[in-house]
């Protein structure tokens, strides 16, 4: 079950005032620290801001970035913009799908990977790629797939392992 | 990033901006070697990071006299990550896919690099704000000389046509220092504009220019800027659309990692000329290093006041905030970035009311482009005049493309209007690999289309591209060869539009779906000769009947791939074959019995098991289980794979 950590919600309307243009910046802080967005939070958010709770779904809910369901710990995103298609995006996709034992995007049976894709990552250069937590991988080779997630798997990296990778 | 010293306290007059661009000059050209990594996210993918590292700890374990700094992306993006080397008085050496292992023997040569490892030099840069160039070696004295017989960047086929106005400073400055900017001519257009010209001057400047906007319609800037300052009501917005969402593309993104204060001026003289106190940058949310980056420099012009109240002492103020998308390319599209801004869901609505007269919070808004804003300074420092003299007859200045897919050099590049696709694929991009065939060149993203390989000689244009059934778009250029499917293709763009249509208009959110489904019948074999007319005229119906942009143009993909290709939609129909063997459906992999060694390379990569053999013996691929996957094609080193 959820525990709800009342003090990183407060900070979150702390940091912004109860004006509606909050509601998504609040829902990224959110969905940054829960990795979803809680249905209890989703209320305590629309009672705060005096957003109706339809309006906040239908926020939640229109936007790629966020996610009604708990995800897996670690956050593999597929790039398939049209020069990762080009060069091999979905054939890397499908080797992720099968290496975390999906049959499409979604969290892993084991809770380990949740697999996204993404319409670009803008490293085009450098493509097929894709993002784990704050790491970009470039010029991806189906082979390269399995030792990269089992990294991840073991530990060995993570959530910022690596500093600065995307620079905060 | 690096440490600046907080030299711009309060940047008052005219001296104090000249006082921080010497600070800025001291550690853009230091009087010691200088380590530089480019360490943009396409960089830090590569590997930059590793490698900025392995220069910290060589310079500090050795204690190394070198100024080690962190530049943006210089667009060189096939031999990322990249690290330059600066010898005062000597022209900066660039090295390409450095690993951190190589960094030791790169910095052991030092001071006298080696040409061996190095790709090229470049003997000076050029500076459109000053209209000078500061030749690196001696101080300009001596004519410029290679390394070694190095080529220099004004040699390389790669950067001699290119001709940088939005990346002025990308690869030059480090984008977290407001000095090197200011070293680089930064802000002296905005002093021009706020002491020596009065708003209506500065619009006639941009209304000279003839700019015309870069996020990819192409509607001239000085018309939209005009609206704005006539528009009755306030307060006005300025806004600045970083929601870079064409798959493929990434200008902005370069712009923003890479020279953040280069916006940040535009946007602050914009807000000037059209009476605007507040600014606001939507970046897309898969951005977070532009994000980081543009916060730390709107902080420092905060600190250096030239955002705030009062900026500079002239009695005008304006400041700027940050909004991060969150994930749609709808968003994109203005007004639907409007209610992004306002916390609504991202959905455009009919226009007019265009943004000009009711915009964000229903105030006169002007929405510009990243590259848009970045080119404003150039031309109130140079004058309209000189930027209208580069470009063709309706399109002036340059344009950056990514410059990605099938192509030797994937680079960001900024050219020219005018320049032709053929000089930017062959000969910038250097063609397509070894082998292949360029087939086709998709510009525009998903409202763009595809320009048949035959068509290379158009120029690149807002007309001309327009003409050819695609448009210009923010600048995305995908090159695409012999094994790229313009069945695919198609089926791809339209599974993109089909997921990212906001579905307000029943037309798009509808035909788009219908259209992906029957190109998809195509791609498995299963379409019929009428399936072609079926899908012109639901293109020509989605193209029609939708209120935004990304409804009128996602017929596009569709029709010039109809146009350019129908060749291969028959074959599809017809003769179930895929020509450029790309639809699972369509083809088979086999190993061929002559040319298989039995190495076994092939067995382990399979995804579904389907290969069995022996060591040294033929192997064989199981159909049943081959799930079309390739990794035994990208394994094989024999060709013994053969895929019909």
């Amino acid at each position: 079950m959820l525990h709800v950590e009342s003090a990183t919600l407060d900070e979150a309307f702390a940091r912004f005032d109860d004006r509606r243009e909050n509601l998504i910046p609040i829902l990224q802080e959110i969905q940054a620290t829960y990795s979803y967005l809680p249905e209890d939070i989703l209320r305590r958010v629309s009672r705060k801001l005096k957003v109706p709770l339809p309006q906040v779904y239908q926020v939640a809910t229109f936007y790629r970035c966020f996610s009604l369901k708990p995800r897996g710990k670690h956050v593999v995103q597929v790039c398939l913009g049209t020069a990762c298609h080009v060069r091999g995006g979905t054939r890397i996709l499908e080797r992720v799908e099968t290496e975390t034992g999906l049959s499409d995007v979604g969290t892993s049976p084991d809770l380990e990977f949740v697999v996204e894709t993404v319409r670009c990552l803008g490293c085009c250069g450098l493509a097929p790629v894709m993002r784990v937590d704050r790491d970009v991988y470039a010029s991806l080779e189906q082979a390269k797939v399995k030792r990269l997630l089992d990294r991840y798997r073991s530990g060995q990296r993570g959530r910022a392992a690596r500093k600065g990778a995307s620079g905060d | 990033m690096t440490d600046h010293h907080d030299h711009h306290a309060h940047l008052t007059d005219l001296e104090a901006l000249e006082r921080c661009a010497i600070h800025g000059r001291a550690t853009l050209y230091p009087e010691r070697i200088k380590i530089m990594v480019g360490t943009a996210t396409c960089g830090n993918a590569a590997g930059a990071q590793e490698v900025l590292d392995a220069v910290r700890e060589e310079v500090e374990g050795k204690h190394l006299p070198y100024a080690v700094a962190e530049t943006g992306c210089i667009g060189w993006c096939s031999q990322e990550p990249l690290l330059d080397v600066w010898v005062p008085g000597q022209p900066r050496v660039t090295y390409g896919r450095v690993k951190a292992k190589t960094v030791r023997d790169i910095l052991a040569e030092l001071p006298e690099p080696k040409a061996d490892r190095a790709l090229a030099v470049m003997t000076g840069d050029d500076n459109p704000i000053t209209g000078r160039r500061t030749s690196y070696c001696n101080g300009g004295d001596r004519p410029e000389a290679t390394l070694n017989g190095l080529p220099t960047y004004a040699e390389l086929p790669l950067f001699k046509r290119q001709l940088r106005i939005v990346m002025r400073n990308c690869g030059i400055v480090d984008p977290s220092s407001l000095e090197e900017y200011a070293a680089r001519g930064g802000y002296r257009a905005l002093w021009r504009a706020l002491f020596s010209l009065t708003p209506r001057e500065v619009l006639q400047e941009v209304q000279l220019s003839g700019l015309r906007g870069r996020g990819g319609a192409g509607f001239p800037t000085g018309r939209k800027w005009q609206a704005v300052c006539e528009a009755t009501g306030g307060p006005k917005y300025i806004i600045c659309n970083a929601d870079e969402g064409d798959p493929g593309a990434y200008m902005d993104r370069g712009v923003l990692e890479g020279d953040p204060h280069s916006v940040i001026e535009g946007m602050i003289i914009g807000g000037y000329t059209m009476g605007a106190h507040e600014g606001v940058i939507y970046v897309r949310d898969e951005y977070p290093l532009a994000v980081a980056r543009l916060s730390e420099a709107i902080l420092q012009a905060q600190r250096a006041d030239l955002l705030g109240k009062d900026i500079l002492g002239s009695g005008f103020s304006f400041n700027i905030g940050i909004t991060r998308g969150a994930g749609a390319f709808v968003c994109g599209e203005e007004t639907a970035l409007i209610a992004s801004i306002e916390g609504r869901v991202g959905e455009p609505r009919p226009r007019p009311p265009y943004p000009a007269e009711r915009g964000l919070w229903g105030k006169p808004t002007c929405i510009n482009n990243v590259e848009t804003w970045a080119t404003v300074p150039v031309i109130v420092q140079r004058g309209g005049t000189w930027l209208a003299g580069i470009g063709t007859p309706k399109s002036k200045g340059t344009k950056v493309f990514s410059l990605v897919g099938n192509v030797t050099n994937t680079a960001l590049i900024e050219v020219p209007m005018g320049t032709t696709l053929a000089d930017v694929v062959n000969e910038i991009g250097g063609g397509v690999p070894a082998g292949r065939v360029c087939k086709a060149v998709q510009t525009g993203g998903p409202s763009g289309g595809c320009i048949p390989a035959e068509q290379l000689s158009l120029p690149v244009d807002y007309e001309s591209l327009t003409q050819a059934g695609s448009i210009m778009g923010s600048g995305g250029m995908i090159v695409m060869d012999d094994r790229t499917c313009m069945v695919d293709i198609a089926r791809y763009f339209l599974g993109f539009l089909e997921d990212e249509s906001c579905g307000k208009c029943f037309s798009c959110r509808v035909g788009t779906q219908r259209m992906r489904e029957i190109v998809n019948r195509i791609s498995l074999g299963q379409g019929s000769e009428g399936d072609l007319q079926l899908l012109e005229d639901l293109a020509w119906l989605v193209g029609e009947t939708s209120m935004c942009g990304l409804g009128q143009s996602a017929p596009n993909p569709v029709l010039t791939t109809l146009r350019y290709f129908r060749d291969e939609y028959l074959a599809h129909i017809r003769d179930k074959r895929c020509p450029a063997k790309v639809c699972k459906s369509l083809i088979t992999y086999t190993i061929d019995p002559v040319v298989c060694n039995g190495c076994g390379a092939c067995i382990s990569p399979c995804a579904g098991g389907a290969i069995t053999g022996e060591k040294k013996k033929l192997h064989t691929i199981e159909q049943a289980k081959c799930t079309k996957c390739g990794a035994c094609l990208e394994a094989c080193k024999f060709d013994a794979v053969l895929v019909n």
